[in-house]
């Protein structure tokens, strides 16, 4: 219990540079709020000035950041010049189609990566094995926009069997009842089979595009964490005691093994994140991804700001996640 | 040399294969612009959207450039951009890794926590970020490439440093009257060579994804330069019209890229480290 | 002479990249039921090899070229799989040194000891607490219950070997193999494990095979000892024998060599040269040979080097013995 208490003060000052960076971020980047808000370019310099005193502009930096805290604090992330909304409104709606897709990619390397790389330890030099190694090394190459178009061409132009790559529901499908925010999981709640089917269709490809890069760090550390395991001391007595096979590889290897595991696990999520900005592109889906680079590329920052802000959070999250199983797995950390 | 030539005869075929690809490339990105036969800025309204052909190749794109010349001249920009920015990443990080690590205190304190800050984006949106902050231009790709790299080379070199600092080798020098600039220069910053190298073999596959992944984003090289990333952005909107070879060449030249650079990253690492052997 | 456990003529080579290691050659050694065999050799003798073998844990680059096991008068080696895997355990354990290292670092020690119980005796899933509690009671751990829930790295290094004790002995094997049982352990720990060893043995009417470079402690807890040298069984005897009449060069060497049994410092001798590389193709019939003051031109003859009876009960393999 403790350390968990230590690890959430120790991620506290992360939290603030984290918060001081995006601040300062957006600071820099070029243009001025003002004029973009200022819709109309013929405004006079009065008028310019009213508008950045009515943003805080002209306040000095310290008292800017202040704001910045307290409106933070409120869960104001600001405002969209492009959509006129609430960041914190458009979040609210995209953030589950984001998390949707990274959590059903992750979950799909996760269990091929897994098996596979226990197979490759258990047998070095055979077929799995070197299939294994493939994936290892070819996966770590694969740039995730290009596997994404890739599959794209294969699956949807040329086999004609998923469908558009155009968001997370066919136009014409109605999403199902909002309770999760997962059209899968809602669908599958209000009972829609129809709607259910015709969301996991979307979700497919971009879920496959984005687990095939995930699937390299995790079959490699699988493997290697596996086969450091499966030589050491303690899986020799346990063999010696005739433990059975199924007891001697899940109960003593893979627990161990899980500790490197997991870590690789918490660092592949987030690099996840990142990935899912290039993959939102190429298949139109509508998450906080591609929101934030529509937002980049029509100068419109407070949308940035807060990406920055929810990934870097998201992030410190998992790593406190990946901490805790840790402990679980490995009672050495907890203390 | 002798080292890598007798690991290389023993025959490891990921290994050779590693570094075959990796010769390949530095040799188009040398000698690319002469070898192509087409001029790859040169449009062609007469030969638009040709698939793969005996004289396009690789076919053409929507106003009519030989897509194989621009693969190959884009060889150049692509790897320049990469090591650029891991060259600077390594150089600055290393130094400050390694300053803080042998003086540890309020700069170590400073330091690490801005690592710790750092770390905590995902390291793509940083780069993004970065470029918009700095500027759209193709140094400052390189430079926010170097600057998200910049954490794994100061933890490298400072955890290195931190391992060895107290050694009696160093412990030595320092009783012999060396400086400390001396000490970490001569005796420190040598030794820790072997894994800055490997960890620098390994990034440049990432850097290259990377720098490709902003230009696809419309971040950083601008059309009409060829670079593999564009490229691919502009064959998007033709996928689902079925001219897939715009997209997919540079899409592939760019997967191999980043496969030599992997499988050279692993060579090395089994060549200069046979700890970390997996 | 009814042995409990019987090696005859074992070799077992290990594949390298430069060729094959000849780690054992002709080996045999008998171990009667309830008796206490220390096995001596410097490292690289092959003594834990072999121990490995008898287990049917050995590396997967180490191939037996010839011989057999028999435990009670069954061959090992011919044995089932799936029975052999039945019979470690129950039938013969071993313990092994580094007993933190030993022991699963991130699972309870008494679900260790209980993983041994239920897969060889299947008791009633409620007597299995009982079952693991008495285990650790057997090998002096106060306390039980508490200790059972406790992780290996809360324990000292005396504590793990306890517990591997207690993991060895939980089904009353016949044989116990201690293999280096106590390096790693403080002086006073080591004293007190061997105790306990020999103590549980004799309690259970355990054979115990005790695999160690100490000769002073061997002699002083075994029954007969057998002394390896380079892959091969040099002299095996009762121990106050060894002890009194040694006739191999090599053991005589050794006790020259042993602090605790040379008559005073003065008389310590070191044994001259080293272990024959194991990778030769042309290693001589007698492996001490090399080393050996006595070696005279018959020591080189070809022909299979193979103990014999030099007197009741004490084997020997020398050409030319003293």
């Amino acid at each position: 219990m403790s350390m968990v208490l230590r690890r959430l003060l120790t991620a506290i000052p992360t939290l603030f540079g984290v918060v001081v960076v995006t601040f300062l971020l957006t600071r820099v980047l070029p243009g001025d709020p003002a004029v973009f808000f200022a819709s109309n370019p013929s405004m006079s310099a009065a008028d310019i000035a009213a508008v950045r005193e009515h943003l805080g502009l002209d306040l000095p930096l310290r008292d800017q950041f202040l704001v910045y805290l307290g409106n933070l604090m409120h869960g104001d992330l600001g405002r969209s010049v492009a959509t006129g909304q609430s960041v914190a409104a458009e979040f609210a709606r995209r953030l589950p189609a984001s998390a949707e897709l990274t959590v059903a990619a992750f979950a799909l390397a996760v269990a091929i990566a897994l098996p596979l790389g226990v197979a490759a330890a258990l047998r070095p030099g055979s077929p799995v094995d070197h299939a294994a190694r493939l994936i290892a090394t070819l996966g770590a190459s694969l740039p995730s926009f290009v596997t994404g178009l890739l599959l794209i061409f294969a699956f949807y132009v040329f086999a004609g069997i998923a469908p558009e790559p155009a968001g997370r529901l066919a136009p014409f499908m109605v999403e199902p009842e909002r309770v999760t925010g997962f059209l899968t999981l809602d669908a599958l709640l209000a009972g829609e089979r129809a709607t259910f089917a015709a969301a996991l269709r979307q979700l497919a490809l971009p879920a496959a595009a984005m687990a095939l890069f995930a699937l390299a760090p995790l079959t490699r550390m699988t493997r290697a964490a596996m086969i450091a395991t499966l030589g050491a001391d303690f899986i020799r007595t346990a063999r010696a005691a005739g433990l059975s096979r199924r007891t001697i590889i899940v109960t003593y290897a893979l627990r161990n093994a899980m500790v490197p595991v997991a870590t690789t696990m918490g660092m592949t999520f987030s690099y996840m994140l990142g990935a899912n900005v290039l993959i939102e592109r190429v298949f139109s889906w509508p998450g906080i991804g591609a929101f934030a680079i529509d937002s980049l590329i029509n100068l419109d920052y407070a949308p940035l700001q807060a990406f920055m802000l929810v990934m870097a959070a998201v992030f410190i999250t998992v790593n406190l996640a990946t901490d805790l199983v840790t402990a679980l797995i490995d009672p050495r950390a907890a203390r | 040399m002798t080292r890598i030539a007798r690991h290389l005869a023993r025959g490891n075929p990921l290994d050779l294969a590693g570094f075959a690809l990796f010769g390949l490339l530095c040799l188009t990105a040398a000698f690319g612009p002469l070898l192509v036969a087409h001029d790859p800025l040169a449009t062609d309204a007469a030969a638009m959207l040709q698939p793969p052909s005996a004289r396009h190749w690789f076919g053409t794109d929507q106003i009519g450039r030989d897509i194989l010349a621009r693969v190959v001249v884009a060889a150049r920009l692509d790897l320049l951009i990469a090591a650029g920015a891991v060259g600077l990443s390594m150089v600055a990080g290393s130094i400050m890794g390694a300053f803080i690590g042998y003086r540890g205190g309020w700069a170590d304190v400073v330091v690490s926590r801005l690592v710790d800050v750092m770390m905590a984006f995902p390291l793509f949106v940083l780069a993004m970020a970065l470029v918009a902050a700095l500027g759209n231009s193709v140094a400052n790709v390189v430079y926010a490439t170097a600057i998200v790299n910049l954490p794994f080379y100061i933890r490298l070199a400072r955890a290195e440093v931190r391992l060895r600092r107290d050694l009696g080798y160093v412990e030595a020098a320092r009783v012999g009257g060396a400086g400390d600039g001396r000490i970490l220069m001569r005796h420190l910053v040598p030794n820790i060579a072997a894994p800055l190298v490997i960890q620098g073999s390994v990034n440049l596959g990432w850097a290259v994804l990377n720098a490709a992944g902003l230009s696809f984003l419309g971040l950083g090289v601008r059309p009409p330069a060829a670079e593999w990333g564009i490229m691919v952005a502009e064959g998007v909107r033709f996928i689902a019209s079925g001219q897939w070879w715009i997209a997919t060449f540079p899409g592939l030249a760019l997967m191999l890229a980043v496969l030599a650079f992997n499988l050279l990253g692993d060579a090395l690492r089994d060549l200069l480290d046979p700890r970390l052997r997996t | 002479m009814n042995a409990l456990l019987s090696v005859r003529g074992l070799g077992v080579d290990f594949e390298t990249g430069d060729g094959p290691v000849h780690v054992l050659e002709n080996v045999s050694l008998d171990i009667a039921p309830g008796e206490i065999t220390g096995i001596i050799g410097e490292s690289g003798s092959g003594k834990s090899v072999m121990a490995f073998a008898v287990m049917g844990i050995l590396d997967p680059a180490a191939r037996i070229t010839g011989g057999d096991i028999l435990f009670r008068g069954e061959s090992l080696l011919a044995m089932d799989p799936r029975r052999r895997d039945g019979w470690r355990g129950r039938e013969a354990a071993i313990i092994f040194q580094n007993p933190r290292a030993a022991l699963n670092p991130i699972r309870r020690v008494g679900d260790q000891i209980g993983d041994v119980i239920a897969r060889h005796d299947r008791p009633p899933a409620h007597a299995l607490r009982g079952r693991v509690e008495d285990a650790l009671r057997r090998v002096g751990i106060p306390d039980p219950a508490r200790r059972a829930r406790a992780w290996p790295f809360e324990l000292s290094g005396g504590q793990c070997q306890r517990i591997s004790i207690a993991m060895a002995l939980a089904c009353r094997p016949g044989l116990l193999i201690a293999d280096e049982p106590t390096t790693g352990l403080d002086v006073t720990t080591q004293a007190a494990i061997i105790a306990l060893i020999r103590a549980l043995a004799r309690e259970n009417g355990t054979a115990v095979a005790l695999i160690t470079h100490d000769l002073a402690l061997a002699a002083a807890t075994c029954d007969r000892l057998a002394i390896m040298h380079a892959g091969h069984v040099v002299e095996t005897a009762p121990a106050p024998t060894i002890l009194a009449a040694p006739r191999h060069p090599y053991t005589r060497a050794l006790l020259a060599s042993a602090p605790a049994l040379a008559g005073s410092i003065n008389e310590l001798q070191p044994i001259p040269g080293r272990l024959p590389d194991l990778r030769r193709a042309d290693l001589p019939p007698c492996r001490f040979a090399e080393r050996c003051p006595r070696r005279i031109a018959r020591c080189d003859a070809p022909g299979p080097l193979g103990l014999h009876e030099a007197a009741p009960r004490h084997l020997l393999a020398c050409r030319n013995p003293p």
